[in-house]
């Protein structure tokens, strides 16, 4: 039995959107946008999950969220026995961001531009107090900088951000997520600002390391080919619930929920004989207003196979075919 | 996968897009655009050639910096300083693009016979005017047309893109990124173009909404029978609406021909890194394929073969002589050894 190393339950946060001065006047509700409203999950030590979803599902937030870059507003999420969600500010919320660490989209503006590298990777040992003196900590991002294979070291580490490619200042941020041995990362899109043949090399990378610092991962993508090859399990998530989750092939191969259908079909694939084809979404209209969700099951306006109980009743995730779904009728 | 039961064959519909007359549309020669900086000449597109035929739909993909961008610029003639093509010409209904002056090129070339949807194209929508007034422009400006009778030919144009005729009056920050880009599409369209050229057409938009418009572009070519030219280093999207494949190396064409040949059989080694590098949804795989090391400098481009020093296959001949595009396999090659590799 694999060990959990992050358990997340019913996880929420809300976003008050400001009122103008009429309907504070006439004591109008706050309108909230629901971006994560109540998700269940489990990381697995050494496992990667992929959340997936179109823009604004809700994924960023999650896992600013997972990082308590952001305050839930409800639930819990648990690692080593200590509710993460519940802690307050000061050294507990330090000791656990010691241990989660977060890799973002942009390596172009994530990268401090007058920072050389060994500034950006020595940073988090100032603040967290590793290393001796100057010399340890030398070392330290020397042998950071051989894991993410920036070799030789001492050709890298006084250069400045600019002197970089793409992928390597995408190997310096996963190089400084590395620095405090952390065994939990959030991977916000790490590779949607890359070319293909570098996309590749930073996912094998990713993976490689995964399994030798034995890290877990919560990766956030919109390109779903990706989680394929680098994740064990799949959420997909619709205006901020999940509403299928199961093993990454489980799911890929044959979705159950009419979104991730609707969702996996969009996905473009190298399929030339599809050239004459017209790709019909089993989708209508567009993503609705977060501040003023559908009633019932959030998806049931652009459902096509929507019944009466759709409208009136939330589905709730429930165990089918290996994985889960929420959804009344499949 | 439920994939072949709700597509529609657009064959069996009797739609057969390419049966149409196998007319040249666009001929490419030679052409060539150096960027003249100070470092040196970028040589960011070498000897391109290639026609396009009535109807068709050519996908150009490669890496950042392979030039894909470039040939766009220039089939427009719209390459910036200190950017300039020095060789070639570009025929485009008896007219050669490249040797006319920018006053020339804007009054006979574009939007009336080349258009172009460009990178990020949807913001270039100017918050403060209804999305009719900058949709009507190219009609005031080509044909003198204005008022009530710019709103209907705008209108007929924004439903051939499945949009409300009321978006004429709204204005863009009221639109979503897909609606917007429909816009971009339908005023391309205004001028009858026969070709159109879409730099990066779905990049920041979501999987849904590109599928969307990747449907949308289709049709208008069934419909309308214009030619395409799609840019974008995302070679499945390419396969799912091009049926001839541009693969391009640091300025050069590698390897051209029908986008099935290619995708089934690459012949190009780098053609066939560039496939392997792209991660399956439906296979799993222990390791992404990936090609060392970078794409060169093209102020100083490789000798010979300019992707020898990263091709697995390379031999002494790479690195003299530049090979040719030749006749391999039904396609187009540049590579000395395209068809003995396997």
């Amino acid at each position: 039995m694999a060990k959990t190393i992050l358990k997340a339950e019913n996880l929420k946060k809300h976003y008050y959107i400001e009122q103008g001065i009429v309907d504070k006047i006439l004591r109008r509700d706050k309108k909230k946008v629901r971006a994560v409203d109540g998700v269940n999950f489990d990381i697995e030590r050494n496992k990667s999950m992929a959340v997936v979803g179109e823009s604004g599902c809700g994924k960023t937030t999650l896992g600013k969220v997972v990082m308590r870059i952001l305050e839930p507003t409800g639930g819990k999420m648990i690692m080593d026995g200590t509710d993460i969600a519940d802690i307050g500010g000061g050294d507990e919320l330090k000791a656990y961001r010691r241990k989660t660490q977060m890799i973002y989209q942009d390596p172009f503006s994530s990268i401090d531009p007058r920072f050389t590298v060994f500034d950006a990777l020595e940073e988090p040992l100032l603040i967290h107090n590793s290393g001796k003196d100057i010399e340890d900590r030398k070392k330290m991002i020397k042998e950071a900088l051989k894991d993410v294979k920036l070799t030789p070291p001492e050709k890298f580490i006084d250069r400045y951000p600019h002197m970089l490619s793409g992928g390597q200042k995408q190997r310096v941020s996963v190089a400084r997520a590395l620095m405090l041995d952390p065994s939990f990362i959030v991977a916000d899109e790490p590779t949607s600002m890359l070319d293909v043949s570098v996309r590749a090399e930073i996912l094998n990378l990713l993976k490689d390391l995964m399994n030798e610092h034995d890290l877990s991962f919560l990766y956030i993508t919109h390109d779903i080919s990706t989680s394929r090859f680098f994740s064990d399990y799949i959420a997909v998530m619709y205006l901020g619930k999940f509403v299928e989750k199961g093993k990454v092939g489980t799911v890929l191969d044959d979705p159950l929920h009419p979104y991730s259908k609707a969702l996996l079909k969009a996905v473009p694939e190298p399929k030339p004989e599809l050239v004459n084809e017209f790709k019909e979404l089993p989708l209508k209209g567009e993503v609705p207003d977060a501040t003023n969700l559908p009633s019932g099951c959030r998806f049931h306006p652009r459902c096509p196979y929507s019944e009466e109980i759709c409208e009136e009743k939330k589905p709730q995730l429930r165990e089918v075919d290996n994985r889960e779904v929420a959804c009344h009728i499949c | 996968m439920a994939r072949s039961e709700s597509t529609r064959d657009l064959e069996s519909e009797g739609l057969d897009f390419w049966n149409g007359s196998k007319e040249t549309v666009l001929r490419v020669e030679n052409l060539t655009t150096h960027y003249f900086t100070r470092k040196g000449e970028v040589n960011a597109l070498d000897d391109v050639s290639f026609e396009l035929k009535k109807g068709e739909a050519l996908g150009v993909a490669g890496e950042s910096g392979c030039g894909k961008s470039t040939l766009a610029f220039s089939l427009i003639n719209q390459v910036q300083p200190p950017g300039r093509i020095v060789d070639g010409n570009i025929q485009i209904d008896g007219i050669d693009v490249a040797s006319l002056d920018e006053e020339q090129t804007r009054n006979q070339v574009r939007w009336k016979k080349i258009s172009y949807i460009f990178q990020g194209a949807m913001d270039i929508l100017t918050p403060v005017y209804t999305v009719g007034h900058q949709m009507s422009e190219p009609l005031k400006y080509h044909r003198g047309v204005e008022g009530e009778e710019a709103r209907e030919i705008c209108n007929e144009y924004l439903e051939s893109v499945n949009l409300d005729p009321s978006i004429y009056d709204r204005y863009p920050h009221e639109l979503s990124g897909g609606q917007k880009q429909r816009v971009i599409i339908a005023t391309a369209l205004l001028l009858g173009p026969d070709v159109l050229i879409a730099d990066e057409p779905t990049t920041s938009l979501d999987v849904v909404v590109e599928a969307q418009i990747m449907n949308l572009l289709k049709k208008l070519r069934k419909e309308t029978g214009i030619s395409m030219i799609f840019i974008t280093h995302d070679l499945n999207i390419l396969s799912e609406v091009c049926e001839k494949l541009n693969i391009m190396y640091a300025g050069k064409i590698a390897e051209i021909g029908e986008s099935k040949n290619i995708f089934n059989d690459p012949k190009h080694p780098y053609t066939e890194k560039l496939l392997a590098s792209i991660p399956k949804l439906h296979k799993d795989v222990e390791k992404l394929e990936r090609i060392p090391g970078a794409p060169p400098d093209l102020v100083n481009p490789p000798s010979g073969c300019r992707f020898h020093p990263r091709c697995p296959y390379s031999e002494n001949i790479c690195e003299d002589k530049v090979p040719e595009l030749r006749e391999v396999a039904g396609r187009r090659v540049a590579c000395h050894f395209a068809g003995e590799l396997t």
